[in-house]
């Protein structure tokens, strides 16, 4: 148990070994768990950014949502005006066009009198005639008695 | 241990213990280099000498350290490290939490260093757990007398058992101390905070009997401190496996679970007073 040149040995390997050690093996670790932190750091900090930005965006859908709602109701509610002009537009005309149905067969009924009004008469104009001549048993000349034929037919 | 039969009968209970605590020394005898084949012979060897197993085993659990540990740092990632990376990084992280704590300077060095010291003091140690027979009497001394034909070489595999190996780590530490104290006080700080110390400079033959021996007593205590547990505990081991017979088997779980806690701490130690050490060394308001 002599002290011997192991103990020069022994201080050379540790001169030696520290400077590995402080070259190659102690810097990394550092290195790596200096930028881990940072890191770690980093993602709590985005973490909480995140969360802000999700809050601020739930608010504006929320906002978006509620615009939407009213503009829908506001679109619904022209629709349904929209939509009673245009029944109501198509109730007008249908009774135009009923009204006009209604004047059209009215004059065609007029017309239809009028016919018959003006066949009637020349009809009773022929019957008197016919009347007369059975009457005096003799013809009458008919161009003789024109103005008064056509006398007793306009006051038919 | 269970080898203690086997060792007994060759051996007296004296001669079995000075075995084991004896090195493997290579140096110079009879005017030619070769290896001791008795503590007697290796002492006579004089200080050109070199303990060939306690050195090897401290280069050998040294290289393998920082080869491990420069291994881990290329592969490690910073995302997903490995369980190894984890246990590193942990043991890197308990380094740099104790500096943070003690050592109140910027020095690149003092990191490193007291990583290096706690792990590498750490492995040194744990060499204690192993058998005491088992890579000696069963691994090594064959294999000298096979290789070198050394007949009955003893071979110590506790690097931190032998006081060369403990003194010079705390020498290579005084060392640092007496050069950032002078790096960082002058020279005239570093002498003066040893003659004007604590009584003022009318009492300076007084400080310096006080101051010297102070500072001398830093690297002894330092490097005894661990050199006289790690003996202790081996010598105990040895007195277990050469007294007790079948019953050292308890005996032996009994005292390893005991230095179970010594073997860290003692390595602890030596890292925290480096610490303190280089400390005070960086210290200039005195």
């Amino acid at each position: 148990m002599n002290i011997n040149a192991t103990f020069l040995g022994q201080m050379v390997a540790m001169a030696f070994f520290l400077w590995f050690c402080t070259k190659y093996v102690w810097p990394p670790f550092m290195a790596i768990m200096e930028e881990r932190k940072k890191k770690i750091a980093d993602g709590l900090e985005a973490a909480a950014r995140a969360e802000k930005d999700l809050e601020l965006a739930q608010a504006k859908s929320t906002e978006q949502l509620k615009e939407a709602k009213t503009e829908a109701a506001a679109i619904i509610d022209q629709a349904n005006k929209r939509a009673a002009q245009i029944v109501d537009e198509a109730k007008e005309q249908a009774r135009e066009e009923g009204q006009r149905i209604i004047a059209g067969a009215q004059a065609e009924i007029e017309q239809e009198v009028n016919r018959a009004k003006e066949e009637l008469r020349s009809k009773v104009s022929e019957i008197a005639i016919a009347g007369a001549q059975k009457i005096l048993e003799g013809s009458v000349d008919q161009a003789a008695n024109e103005d008064m034929l056509n006398k007793l037919a306009s006051e038919l | 241990m269970a080898e203690a039969a086997h060792s007994a009968a060759e051996l007296t209970v004296q001669e079995y213990i000075t075995h084991h605590l004896s090195f493997f020394t290579f140096g110079r005898i009879d005017g030619h280099w070769g290896f001791a084949h008795t503590p007697e012979e290796a002492a006579e060897m004089g200080f050109w000498a070199i303990n060939v197993d306690t050195m090897g085993w401290s280069l050998f659990l040294g290289t393998g350290f920082l080869w491990f540990f420069r291994r881990v740092a290329l592969k490690a990632s910073i995302d997903n490290p490995s369980g190894i990376q984890n246990f590193v990084e942990a043991v890197v992280e308990f380094v740099d939490a104790r500096v943070s704590e003690g050592f109140n300077y910027k020095n690149e060095l003092i990191g490193p260093l007291c990583l290096l010291l706690f792990f590498w003091i750490l492995l040194m140690n744990t060499m204690d757990l192993v058998p005491v027979d088992l890579l000696t009497t069963f691994g090594f001394e064959p294999l000298l007398h096979t290789v070198f034909h050394i007949e009955n070489s003893p071979f110590k595999v506790v690097p931190t058992t032998d006081p060369n190996i403990t003194m010079g780590m705390s020498t290579m530490v005084f060392l640092m101390i007496i050069y950032y104290s002078i790096k960082n006080k002058g020279l005239g700080g570093f002498l003066g905070e040893l003659a004007f110390h604590p009584f003022g400079k009318w009492m300076m033959p007084f400080n310096l009997i006080i101051e010297v021996p102070t500072l001398f007593a830093k690297p002894i205590s330092l490097g005894l401190r661990l050199f006289g547990n790690l003996y202790a505990g081996e010598l105990l081991f040895l007195l277990i496996a050469s007294m007790l017979g079948l019953w050292q088997l308890p005996a032996h779980f009994a005292w390893a679970a005991f230095h179970l806690l010594v073997i860290p701490l003692q390595a602890f130690v030596f890292m925290m007073l480096t610490i303190v050490y280089l400390n005070a060394a960086h210290e200039t308001h005195h």
